[in-house]
């Protein structure tokens, strides 16, 4: 893989290390994080793009696609990631789906939403209650590592895997 | 594109039966087309249609029979790909119509089984016993190609045209409460790997 680079940003990493791992599929329901990034993805012909309704959605496309033989990523926000519990307990936990998630992380670090607030809290435990592998990315240096690492351990031990975009990596001035 | 009863309305459609619709379906597939069943009794009778390799059976996730069709479809675009699910489900998802009218898969068909009820759980009506129709929804979300099924030949001719012509589309039959033929075996690896066997995806 090619090195990082300082000009690099941590949205072009992401989009370099999804294409170098071949995921090629990504579904997303937007936030404000995730903006660039989607830019990006859609603005890439390497990416088949899907924006659906809802993130369970998302899950379900994904994982249809990795059955298929395509891998997928699913975007969304932690209120988001709150919603698709149900899905990940009784679809990607159950049938060894390779889910991959990038969450942006809102409700800590200056939120200003009490109800963001409040459902941020509940990530953390349902993901270690569920036993998926989690991760908050809080340095630029640490994204390569971290997101390259996740997909290839998710595919090869057939796990869901939660890529969390702390807004220490997200928000903070550089 | 002919369409042979192209004015069934709820209303008109005759009531059919799941158990021998979903045989006339999987009898129709020759080109190792995926089928993607829903939980419950759609579910259970596509296991009791026979264990065809290319059948995957959801075991919870109620409302995901549609976007997990769709990623097949996206995987796969020269297979033909068919989403089974059942009213009670698809209610719970139907952002699902707008986002497969939206990527618009030439292979991607969903079959509606409507009965207006939750059987399984002891037949508590649904939304579509009332003042929902399913095919208006999805016509309303962009799936344009959209039909209730008048009858059983209706239905055959529906998956003929599905498995000839390009989707997406949607078939939507008025089913009764008949009790499912058979209860599929509860085993999701067991059930992923025949599934990727089928597709020819495992590694």
């Amino acid at each position: 893989m090619a090195g990082e680079t300082t000009t690099e940003t941590w949205e072009e990493t992401v989009v370099r290390v999804l294409k170098a791992n071949d995921v090629s599929l990504v579904s997303y329901v937007p936030d404000n994080v995730l903006a660039r990034l989607i830019r990006l993805l859609e603005a890439d012909p390497f990416f088949t793009v899907i924006a659906p309704a809802r993130e369970e959605e998302a899950v379900g496309i994904v994982t249809g696609a990795y059955m298929g033989g395509k891998r997928g990523i699913a975007l969304m926000q932690t209120s988001g990631f709150a919603t698709i519990v149900n899905a990940l307990a009784s679809l990607a936990c159950p049938f060894q789906i390779p889910l991959l998630m990038m969450i942006s992380e809102r409700g800590t670090l200056g939120e200003f939403q009490q109800g963001q607030a409040i459902v941020c809290r509940t990530m953390r435990p349902v993901l270690q209650s569920l036993g998926i592998e989690h991760f908050a990315i809080q340095e630029r240096s640490q994204v390569e590592f971290v997101v390259d690492g996740m997909v290839r351990q998710a595919f090869a031990t057939q796990a869901p895997a939660a890529m969390i975009l702390s807004p220490l990596l997200t928000k903070r001035a550089a | 594109m002919s369409n042979i009863e192209p004015n069934v309305t709820r209303e008109t459609a005759a009531l059919l039966n799941r158990t021998a619709l979903t045989r006339r379906l999987v009898a129709r597939l020759k080109a190792e087309e995926a089928v993607v069943a829903g939980i419950g009794h759609t579910n259970f009778d596509l296991w009791a249609s026979g264990q065809r390799p290319q059948n995957f059976y959801m075991l919870g996730s109620m409302g995901l029979a549609t976007p997990i069709a769709l990623g097949v479809a996206i995987a796969q675009p020269q297979r033909k790909v068919f989403a089974l699910d059942g009213d009670g489900s698809i209610l719970m998802q139907l952002g699902a119509f707008g986002t497969v009218a939206a990527t618009a898969p030439k292979n991607l068909t969903i079959v509606i089984w409507d009965n207006g009820a939750y059987h399984i759980t002891g037949a508590q009506k649904t939304l579509t016993s009332t003042t929902t129709d399913i095919v208006a929804v999805a016509k309303g979300a962009g799936l344009q190609q959209a039909q209730w099924a008048a009858d059983e030949e209706h239905f055959d001719a529906l998956v003929d045209e599905a498995l000839a012509g390009d989707g997406p589309r949607l078939i939507v039959a008025k089913i009764d409460h008949g009790k499912p033929a058979g209860v599929t075996e509860r085993d999701p690896v067991k059930i992923r790997l025949n599934f990727m066997n089928g597709l020819g995806t495992r590694a």
